[in-house]
């Protein structure tokens, strides 16, 4: 069935109307808070990925700079050079707008693969935990708990700085990208484990398991074919809720040092230099990536919260 | 009873190996700490003169039996980047971060549970409305740019409060504190409410749901029948019964607030623990790291226990569930 409506443009067509006439588009044309949101996500994530060809500067091309820009203010033409930079430029003369296009790149880089990773780690974990049970649940889920007691982002910075350690000192810049992938991932597993082992140990009990059981299909075919599917929904908004954490916690661990590296800077890193240029009254270095931070983080926010309700049965 | 205080210090105890393991293996095979001490002049006969003083010759549970008891007597090593005994250090940075997270939890306990019964009492009045509108903007603002907000506002704008450091401060034993002097008074104010706000709108949060639950309750209509004040009902009756829950997240909040201590410190410049822990993970300074993290998991797990033995001795109604279920 599934392979006809594929093919013939009729039952693709209606598959288009399933799809648009469903509760879940309903709800999403009800919210103006989803709809709001989920354009501004959607804008700021295209602005990301076309950063190259929005930017009006590269601001990492030396050749393309000039120290005399150096300071422009937003919408003002430069004193000395006469040229206009939307939002202004920092000490160096970059580009602001241009510095912030490829920040959003970067931390949205950053949230997203850190999440992926947590998202894969943990359910893989939490399958396993839920399926097998036994010792491998018990040692699994104590190191949850384990985790669990402290914050997120002090395990974050623990990790990061022990892979800092161990990266040679000529590469930590450039894995300093990976490392903050890696550490805020490995911070935020536990949530997807929780949920996924959760809501296993009640799949794995339902007739449709055991049938597949009875057909002989192995543990591993059951886990990612039979059981996956059935309890991705909570996942997807974790996911959501923690993509704001982690855009979020790579900024604060970005702001405070120990993140992306000043050639390579991210939101986070943007708002710890322009904190600099505070208490000299260039505003905009710091004001505008900041705003750009928040809006991100609060969009990709509500649409979590939206998407926790709209999935919630009972809160229709 | 017994039996469930025994399990909770056991389980406590084994989280505590398990961190000083972790704690012990980032210090033992993060960089050679023998390559970390020495300068670059070396004979093999100092390294292996260092080698056999720090004991690293020996077996590795032997290794780490010795950075356990050495742990437990507060001997965490020397600072690579310092050159001085870490708990020297740590002695010397506490009081900072101690006075910071005390005022800044006592301003959220206090504000928060004072806003909360306001807005669940007035609950459809224009001020609760106001303050639960303001408060989720506070739960959505990165910590950090609380603090840089903040600093623009009363630092840079206005010039009323210093944007960063202690002040003056007065030393009273080994304890330098902050509170005796006007200037150090004055630089408390901008990261206690940096620190404390988001704890805050989170116990004013939770005290307004549970009041609301509460309220909501026959005895609270009982109580007004019997022809009780409004006063009475509200904080001898309403507020008591809330308490619990808040209890438990407040507990669980006070060893946050020391975590996100690190965040506060380093936008005010405060010489407490937190700056220079972020200092140790940017300069690998391992001994620090190591230290930091097991000062720190001592007091998670510690908060969390008492936490729950208190949870338990608050509310009859566990101790009856739990014996029943034996």
């Amino acid at each position: 069935m599934a392979e006809t409506s594929l093919n013939t443009p009729t039952s693709e067509r209606s598959r288009l109307r399933v799809s648009l006439d469903s509760d879940f588009a309903y709800q999403f044309r009800k919210s103006p808070v989803a709809i709001v949101s989920a354009v501004t996500v959607l804008i700021m994530v295209l602005c990301a990925v076309f950063a190259p060809l929005i930017a009006p500067y590269n601001p990492f091309d030396p050749a393309s700079l000039n120290l005399m820009n150096g300071f422009s203010k937003p919408m003002e033409p430069n004193a000395f050079t006469g040229d206009t930079f939307w939002l202004g430029t920092d000490d160096q003369g970059r580009d602001v707008f241009s510095t912030i296009l490829y920040g959003m790149r970067i931390s949205l880089f950053v949230g997203a693969a850190a999440v992926l990773f947590a998202m894969v780690l943990g359910i893989s974990l939490g399958l396993i935990a839920g399926y097998v049970g036994g010792w491998v649940e018990t040692i699994i889920m104590r190191v949850a708990d384990v985790q669990l007691t402290f914050p997120a982002i002090l395990v974050a910075m623990l990790i990061f700085g022990v892979a800092k350690g161990i990266t040679p000192v000529e590469y930590r810049d450039q894995m300093a990208i990976w490392v903050l992938i890696i550490a805020i991932g490995l911070s935020d597993w536990v949530q997807f484990a929780r949920v996924v082992r959760g809501a296993t140990l009640v799949e794995k009990n339902k007739e449709y398991v055991q049938a597949a059981r009875l057909i002989g299909r192995g543990p591993g075919a059951i886990m990612i074919k039979h059981i996956l599917p059935n309890v991705l929904s909570p996942v997807l908004v974790i996911a959501t809720i923690s993509l704001a954490l982690a855009i979020i916690a790579e900024a604060t661990l970005s702001f405070l040092g120990v993140g992306a590296p000043p050639t390579q800077p991210s939101l986070g890193t943007l708002i710890r230099i322009g904190q600099g240029f505070l208490f000299s009254g260039e505003w905009w270095i710091l004001l505008f990536p900041a705003v750009t931070l928040l809006a991100l983080a609060l969009s990709v926010n509500l649409l979590g919260d939206w998407l926790r309700d709209a999935l919630n049965p009972r809160l229709r | 009873m017994l039996a469930y205080v025994i399990q909770r210090v056991f389980q406590s105890a084994i989280v505590l190996l398990v961190v000083g393991l972790v704690a012990f293996s980032m210090f033992r095979f993060v960089g050679d700490p023998v390559d970390n001490m020495l300068g670059q002049e070396r004979t093999q006969a100092d390294i292996e003169r260092l080698r056999t003083q720090l004991g690293l010759d020996q077996p590795f549970p032997v290794q780490y039996f010795k950075f356990l008891t050495g742990a437990a007597q507060g001997n965490f090593g020397v600072s690579y980047r310092q050159g001085r005994p870490v708990s020297d250090i740590l002695v010397e940075r506490a009081p900072a971060t101690l006075e910071l997270a005390a005022v800044s939890g006592f301003l959220a306990i206090s504000i928060g549970i004072a806003l909360g019964v306001f807005t669940a009492i007035r609950r459809n009045g224009f001020a609760a409305h106001a303050i639960m509108s303001v408060s989720l903007i506070g739960v959505s603002l990165p910590t950090f740019l609380i603090g840089i907000l903040l600093i623009y506002l009363f630092s840079v704008e206005l010039g009323w409060l210093p944007s960063f450091g202690r002040g003056d401060t007065v030393k009273i034993g080994g304890w330098s504190t902050g509170f005796l002097t006007e200037s150090g008074l004055k630089a408390l104010i901008l990261p206690s409410i940096t620190l404390g706000l988001y704890q805050m709108t989170l116990i004013m949060r939770l005290v307004r749901s549970e009041m609301l639950e509460v309220l909501r309750q026959d005895y609270i209509r009982f109580a007004r029948a019997r022809g009780l004040r409004e006063r009475a009902v509200n904080f001898r009756h309403a507020l008591k019964n809330t308490l619990v829950p808040v209890i438990t997240v407040t507990g669980l909040q006070l060893g946050s607030i020391i975590a996100f201590a690190i965040i506060t410190e380093t936008v005010f410049q405060w010489p407490g623990v937190g700056l220079l822990f972020i200092n140790a993970i940017q300069f690998v300074d391992i001994p620090v790291m190591a230290a930091y993290l097991m000062l720190i998991s001592v007091m998670f797990v510690g908060i969390n226990l008492i936490v729950d033995l208190l949870y338990f001795a608050i509310d009859p109604r566990l101790r009856v569930d739990r014996t029943a279920a034996h």
